[in-house]
This record gives structure tokens, C-alpha cells and sequence, in this order.
């Protein structure tokens, strides 16, 4: 188990060090001058100049990429050329949004998914599993967005229980669930549709293996054959996608942050793109490969945990 | 006392019968088998008893157990006498036990469901003395392992452990030994044997090779279409044959293919020092790579007109050795030439032309979207100038009538064939090209005994026609000896002893070639039975 998880460790290291590199590279061969843009298009030619030595953009390409990688492994990621703040504040008081938020999503989607995908896979063909089916379908078909406006509109503006967007900040902790539980919802609910027809399918997979039949020679009534037997074995394709999932919630919650006026990673994302803040684009990146990378991570650890010939073949 | 009395036991699916009145007896310490060709509805019968039939399934009549009749009996009812009353082994011991699970902990659970009372520590006990009765002692085999660590005979120990925890009075083995090795069948089976006798319980057998039941079973009960046609002691039933498809069923295990003559030519494949190597997974980083040598350093020759056999158990290299013959894999020592020519795998397709093979699953090998005429032309695309239009039409229909079916069957689908038609378009697909050597890996193993006796004389039938030359790769002795002219046995990837099939089989030289011949069941001979 301990080489399995060194291995997987070693591969890491080596993705994320690519990952940099590649970032890096396309970040600078996209078109658009940072300084230029700053100044606006009646600036000077050596005003110019000036800005760009003080942002570090007349050294050699590769010092540039030094400069950036050993400081992101410092945690300093440079400063905004717009806000001229240090791009590790602006990264951290957004990730005290993204990341509560993508948790909270993932919570709940599997909390949705794994009783929906057990049920309609116990009673394959019946009327539940038809519900589940058909109630899934629409999960994946509504866009997120849409879903939202409508939450907004019954949660927020009829019922008024829930604000309409924006949000409070940390202090009160209570406050701060219940102005992201709307954009959580809206971001859970495709998710879960999509999660509970992979543990569906994947249960019915596993109930015609032989080992369910045996476990039901021995005694076991349908409902122990699936907990006991079922369940563990149906969870590999199960990981894979949560995975997936926790990665495209970090960075795609970009629609639904806009939607619930949330100041989260998406947005700051979009804003540094369209102001040519390639220093803040390149760490909010690299920082997002960082996740994805390390929840794949996890994800593997997790397989290994559940699946004993994994940690053999290690 | 009867134990198990199934009585005028009929079972229909969506209106189909499955099962036609059956009714079987099985005493305690009885050995019962129950043979007959798939879908003749011996696994039914099984799952009928255990109350596990399929939910449409529609059954009447009776099956008692201990006197209590189990077809009413509701499923938590069931579930009580399963595992406690009555066990069950299955036939593909890789699959019946679940992989994320330790082999101790599954045996447990057998005694935990029936016994919830009794202090876990105490269900871990006697789960580690079931293992040891089945030969699996915890100081060799801890209760910790899981079931990929153990090989094909130690997992069927396992299974039939678990259904033997609780000391049932019924066991069903439904063809427990098919998926095993020669070697590891015979102990598996003298197994089961002393358990029935140590516990006094009823076994029923199920399993369609007579052979293995031959000097087991008490009684015989011949299954064919959903009914009993025949059941009695062994040995009458052995000796008066009465129903004509017990008769049948004898002729085929019995069947020996009428083989031409061989008529040995020039040298066509040589195999010269052949080693392969497989690279073994590292114990620590950056360590060297170990190999495994999977094929030791083998040398022989196949003449033209020759019909050579490769025998030996699971793991022994034959598989690996026929690949680097196929020249699908490449050798790290020797060479392998066909006609002067060297097999390697960027050899030319002039090469690969002149080999074909026929493979064991004739439901695996076949693309299931693709008509039969495509299916048989596949190898086309080695000539230089493939057939078209008329040509190839006629090639088809002559390749399609060489092994027995009609030129019209090539504009349909494989999943409108049998698992017998299905081997005989594989011999077609082999044949059409007219290749210099063919290539049958356990290409009949997976046959019923009649299907097999058939394609056994197909071949027989092409041998005479086209003077075929092939290597039939078997772990059944009884065919090889049918098929073959000479043979190789291999072990460990050697090959330990080579010579004329009948002079290798009747008096064998090589200790291994012995073992292999002592364990492998053999059918009584019927005269001498009466």
C-alpha cells in the first residue's frame, strides 16, 4: 500500500511539474501585451518599456518561469499587474468561496446519488427505478444556470428564505452556509443525475456477478448480497467520476458564481483573462491543475482502499 | 430416509418449460450425479432446490427437504435453510468469490448470517477449521488472504468451504471441476468425496462429463431437454444404457475420430531453442526487472501432413508458447521458422497467411455485427490478390460446405449459430485460405460431448480431404489421444516428453505425463462394466 501511494506520489510530482510548464508556455504565446494594455493604446513607447522592466517582463523567458514556479513552491505567486495586490491574498479569500462551495456541491450530490442509485438498482424495472431513471434524465438534461434562476426565484424572491446572491463572509459561519446552499443545489443536482446512474448501472454490473449468487447460497437475503457484496465492488466507477466531479466544481462554478453574484475563483479567473493579468491567470491555473491533480491523487489512494489487488499490483 | 425428494418438479420462463416433471431422491451420505449436455436443465434443477430461480421463473410440484417442502417456503425462509440445510458450490471458481473481500472473512460470513448471536471471534475459529478441512491450513493459508492470491483449486476450496461451514445436510456442486486442471479436478473431487462421507451428507453432482462421475456417484439420473430420461446405480446405468440418449451421450465421451493415416513430408515448422520471457513486477523501485521464463528453451519440428498435440495444465506455457508460433509476440531466445521462413511478429503477411488458428470460445472470437461471409474472408486481406466478386462467393460457399453447413448461412449473423456451428465457422475462417498449419487452441474444449464428437470428425473429415496439418493444444487427454498422430507434453515450460500419441498415453516414460494420465477420469468401459 505504502509503494502504491509513493508511486502514485512520484507521478504527482512529475504532472504538476509538466502541467507548469505547459501553463507557462501558453499563457505567454497568447496574444496580448500586458503592459500595453495597462497603459491603453495612446501610451508611449518607452513608457511602455518602463512598465514592462517593472513588472519583470524584459528578462529571458525561462527566468520568468524560474522566477514563478520557485515562488509558487514558496507560496508567493507574484503580484497583480492590475491590482498590484500580491496574487496569493486575492487566490486565498476567493478559495474561502470555491472550495466551501465545491464541497458542499460534492456533499450533497452524493448524498443524492448513492441512495438514488442503490434504490433504482435493487428494484431494477420497477416503478422506483423508472422514477429514478426518469428523474435522473432530467437532472442531466435541465443546464445548471437555468436551474439557479429558478431557485432563485421560488427560494429567494416567493419564499424568501434564502438570499438572492452575494456573500457575507465567514464570520458568522450560519450565514455563510445559507448564501451558498442555492448555488450549491444548482450545482449538485446534475451532478447527482450523472452519479447515480453510474452507481445504478454499476450495481447492476455487479448483482450479476457470480459472487452475489454465491453470497445468496450462503444465505444472504438480496438486500445483504447488495450491502455487503455490491456496494464496495460498484465503487470503482463511482470514485472515477466523483473525481471528475470535485475538479469541474472547483473551476466550473464559474456560471452559477455569476448567477449568485459570488466573488469565487471562477470569476477571478475570467476577470484576469480579459485584462490581460497573465501572472493571476497563470497561478489561478496552475492552482487548479494543483487540485485536480491532487484529488486524482486521493481518488487513486481511494481505489487502492477498496480494491485489494490494486495495492498488490503496486 | 429420504434427504432431498424432488418431485414431478416442473419450472417454465415467460411460458417456455424449462423443467418437465423432474423428480430425483438423494439420501444422506448419497452421491447423486446429474449429467446431461447444457440446457438440458441441470443447473435448473440445482437453483430450483435452492430456492434461486430466475423471478419469472414458474415452478410446481415438490422439493423436499428433510420432508419439508421448500416451494412455498418464502425467501427470508430460504435464507435461513441456505448455507445452514444446504450448499452450494459453483462452477467458475475466479468469479464465485468476491474479490474485495478476504477468503476468511467470506467463510465467516456464512456461520455470522446464521448465528447472530454467536461472538464473531468464535465465527473466525471455525471459519479457519473449515479451511483447514478443505486443505487450506491458516498457518499456510491465513484467513487475511484475498481470493486473487490464490490459485483456480485453492478458490474453489474456499467456495467449498463456505458452503460447508455450517455442516449442511444437502451440497450441490454444480459442475465444480470444469474449470480446473486435470490434477487439480482429481483432487478437488476426492475432496468433496470425503467430506460427503465425513459429514454423511447428500451431494449432488451435477456435471456433463460422465467420466468424473464415473467412480463417484452412487446413482446416475440423465437429464436431456428438462426431463430425466434415465437414473439409476452407477454401474447399471453404465452397463444397460437403456435410453437411447444415455446411449448417445456414451457414444460421444467414448468417441474416438476416424483420423487418416498421417503422411509425414518435409519439415514445416521448426521450433529451435524457443525461450520467452515475461517481465515480473518490481519488489522495489528502480530495482532490475526480474523475467520469468515462461517458455524454457523448447525445440521441436511439425512435417507437412502431421497431426501434433500440446498438452499440460494451466500456467505450463503452452498458451505463451503457441502465441510466439502464431508470431503474435516475439522470442528472446531461438527462432521459429515456417518452411525456412522466420516467424516474428513483423513477419510478412505472406507468413501469416500460411498459419490460421482456431480458438476455445466460439462466442468470444467472433464480431458480433458482422455477417459469416465477412467473418470467414477476414483472413483475405493477407493475399497479395484477395478473391472478389464470383471468386470469393465461391470460396465462401466451399469453405461453408467443407465443415458441414450451407452456402446460404453466409449472409447471416454468428448469434444465429450454435456454439458446435459457431467452432465449425471458426474451422472455415481457418480454412479458407488454405493455410500450411492450423493452430486449434482448446478448440473444442468448450463443447458438449456430442457437438464435440462432431467436430472431431469434421476434422478427421478435412485431414482426409485437404491433408491438414495441425497443433491441437488440450488439456484433455481423451481427445488428444483421438486427434493426434504425436504428442508433447509440457510442464513448466518444457516440453518433459514427446513421442507417439497412443505409445506416450498408454506407457508413458516422464513421471509429470504419468500423473497427468492417473488423474485424468476415465470412462468404464461398458462391456466390461456389465
Amino acid at each position: 500500500m505504502l509503494r502504491y501511494a509513493l508511486k502514485r506520489l512520484v507521478s504527482l510530482a512529475v504532472s504538476l511539474a509538466v502541467a507548469s510548464v505547459v501553463i507557462f508556455l501558453v499563457v505567454e504565446v497568447a496574444p496580448g501585451d500586458p503592459a500595453s494594455f495597462m497603459l491603453g493604446i495612446n501610451a508611449r513607447e518607452d513608457t511602455i518599456a518602463a512598465l514592462r522592466s517593472e513588472l519583470g517582463l524584459d528578462v529571458p523567458k525561462w527566468q520568468r518561469y524560474l522566477a514563478w514556479a520557485g515562488g509558487m513552491l514558496t507560496g508567493d505567486f507574484g503580484t497583480s499587474y492590475t491590482y498590484r495586490t500580491p496574487v496569493s491574498e486575492m487566490v486565498a479569500e476567493r478559495m474561502w468561496i470555491s472550495l466551501p462551495l465545491a464541497l458542499y456541491a460534492l456533499i450533497l450530490s452524493t448524498l443524492i446519488a448513492f441512495p438514488a442509485g442503490l434504490l433504482a438498482a435493487s428494484r431494477r424495472g420497477r416503478t422506483s427505478d423508472m422514477g429514478v431513471m426518469a428523474a435522473t434524465q432530467l437532472g442531466v438534461a435541465i443546464p445548471n444556470f437555468w436551474f439557479a434562476m429558478l431557485l432563485v426565484l421560488v427560494f429567494a424572491i416567493n419564499l424568501r428564505w434564502f438570499s438572492a446572491g452575494g456573500f457575507p463572509g465567514w464570520d458568522d459561519p450560519v450565514q455563510a452556509l445559507k448564501a451558498l446552499t442555492l448555488p450549491a443545489i444548482a450545482l449538485a443536482l446534475p451532478q447527482a443525475a450523472i452519479l447515480a446512474r453510474v452507481m445504478r448501472s454499476s450495481l447492476i454490473d455487479i448483482l450479476g456477478e457470480d459472487f452475489i449468487r454465491t453470497a445468496r447460497a450462503k444465505g444472504l437475503s438480496p438486500g445483504q448480497a447488495l450491502w455487503r457484496h455490491g456496494v464496495r465492488n460498484a465503487l470503482i466507477p463511482v470514485l472515477t467520476i466523483l473525481g471528475l466531479q470535485f475538479s469541474f466544481l472547483l473551476a466550473g462554478a464559474i456560471i452559477i458564481e455569476q448567477v449568485f453574484f459570488l466573488p469565487g475563483l471562477g470569476r477571478l479567473i475570467f476577470q484576469a483573462i480579459t485584462q490581460r493579468d497573465l501572472i493571476v491567470v497563470e497561478s489561478v491555473v496552475m492552482l487548479l491543475v494543483f487540485a485536480v491533480i491532487v484529488v486524482n491523487f486521493a481518488v487513486d489512494l481511494a481505489y487502492a482502499a477498496v480494491d485489494p489487488r490494486l495495492r498488490q499490483k503496486a | 430416509m429420504t434427504l432431498l425428494e424432488i418431485d414431478a418438479l416442473s419450472v417454465s420462463i415467460r411460458g417456455k418449460t424449462i423443467l418437465d416433471a423432474v423428480s430425483l431422491r438423494v439420501a444422506p451420505g448419497e452421491i447423486v450425479a446429474l449429467t446431461g449436455e447444457s440446457g438440458s436443465g441441470k443447473s435448473m434443477t440445482a437453483f430450483a432446490t435452492m430456492g434461486l430461480l430466475p423471478h419469472a421463473a414458474q415452478a410446481s410440484g415438490a422439493i423436499r427437504l428433510d420432508g419439508r417442502d421448500l416451494l412455498p417456503l418464502s425467501d427470508p425462509e430460504l435464507c435461513d435453510l441456505r448455507g445452514r440445510a444446504m450448499g452450494m458450490v459453483f462452477q467458475e471458481p475466479m468469479t464465485a468469490l468476491n474479490p474485495v473481500q478476504t477468503i476468511g472473512r467470506q467463510v465467516a460470513e456464512t456461520i455470522r448470517i446464521h448465528a447472530r448471536a454467536r461472538p464473531p471471534v468464535r465465527a473466525d475459529e471455525q471459519a479457519a477449521e473449515t479451511l483447514a478441512r478443505v486443505g487450506l491450513p491458516p498457518d499456510r493459508f491465513p484467513l487475511s488472504r484475498y481470493p486473487h492470491e490464490l490459485s483456480g483449486g485453492q478458490r474453489q476450496r474456499v467456495v467449498i468451504a463456505m458452503a460447508i461451514a455450517l455442516q449442511p445436510r444437502l451440497l450441490i456442486a454444480d459442475e465444480p471441476t470444469t474449470a480446473l486442471d486435470v490434477t487439480t479436478q482429481a483432487q478437488i473431487l476426492a475432496l468433496l468425496k470425503r467430506l460427503a462421507r465425513e459429514d454423511g451428507m447428500g451431494l449432488m453432482m451435477i456435471t456433463h462429463d460422465l467420466a468424473v462421475v464415473a467412480d463417484m456417484a452412487n446413482r446416475i439420473a440423465v437429464m436431456n431437454a428438462g426431463r430425466i430420461v434415465e437414473t439409476g446405480p452407477t454401474a447399471q446405468v453404465f452397463a444397460t444404457r437403456r435410453h437411447p440418449y444415455t446411449r448417445a451421450l456414451f457414444d460421444a465421451s467414448r468417441h474416438r475420430a476416424d483420423l487418416p493415416p498421417a503422411t509425414p513430408g518435409a519439415p514445416l515448422l521448426s521450433v529451435d531453442n524457443a525461450a520467452r520471457d515475461y517481465p515480473l513486477p518490481r519488489t522495489r523501485p528502480f530495482q532490475k526487472r526480474q523475467q520469468f521464463r515462461a517458455v524454457r528453451n523448447v525445440s521441436f519440428q511439425i512435417a507437412r501432413g502431421e497431426r501434433v498435440g500440446l498438452v499440460g495444465e494451466s500456467g505450463c506455457g503452452k498458451s505463451t508458447l503457441t502465441r510466439a508460433i502464431l508470431g503474435l509476440e516475439p522470442l528472446q531466445e531461438g527462432t521459429i521458422t515456417l518452411d525456412g521462413l522466420p516467424v516474428t511478429p513483423d513477419a510478412p503477411a505472406d507468413i501469416r497467411r500460411r498459419m490460421q488458428v482456431v480458438f476455445q470460445d466460439p462466442y468470444g472470437s467472433f464480431n458480433p455485427r458482422h455477417r459469416v461471409a465477412r467473418l470467414i474472408t477476414e483472413p483475405f486481406h493477407l493475399l497479395p490478390d484477395p478473391p472478389r466478386g464470383a471468386a470469393r462467393d465461391q470460396a465462401i460457399a466451399e469453405a461453408l460446405t467443407a465443415v458441414g453447413l450451407r452456402p446460404e448461412d453466409a449472409d447471416k449473423h454468428i448469434h444465429a449459430f450454435s456454439g458446435g456451428q459457431r467452432q465449425r465457422i471458426a474451422i472455415a475462417r481457418a480454412l479458407i485460405n488454405r493455410p500450411d498449419l492450423i493452430v486449434f487452441d482448446e478448440a473444442v474444449s468448450a463443447l458438449d460431448v456430442r457437438v464435440r464428437a462432431q467436430i472431431l470428425d469434421l476434422m478427421a473429415d478435412l485431414s482426409r480431404s485437404y491433408g491438414l496439418t495441425y497443433l491441437f493444444i488440450s488439456h484433455d487427454l481423451s481427445v488428444v489421444r483421438s486427434i493426434t498422430d504425436r504428442v508433447m507434453v509440457m510442464q513448466a515450460g518444457r516440453i518433459v516428453e514427446e513421442g507417439p500419441t497412443d505409445r506416450v498415453l498408454s506407457a508413458p516414460a516422464h513421471p509429470y505425463t504419468r500423473q497427468l494420465i492417473d488423474a485424468a477420469p476415465v470412462l468404464p468401459d461398458p462391456e466390461a462394466a456389465a
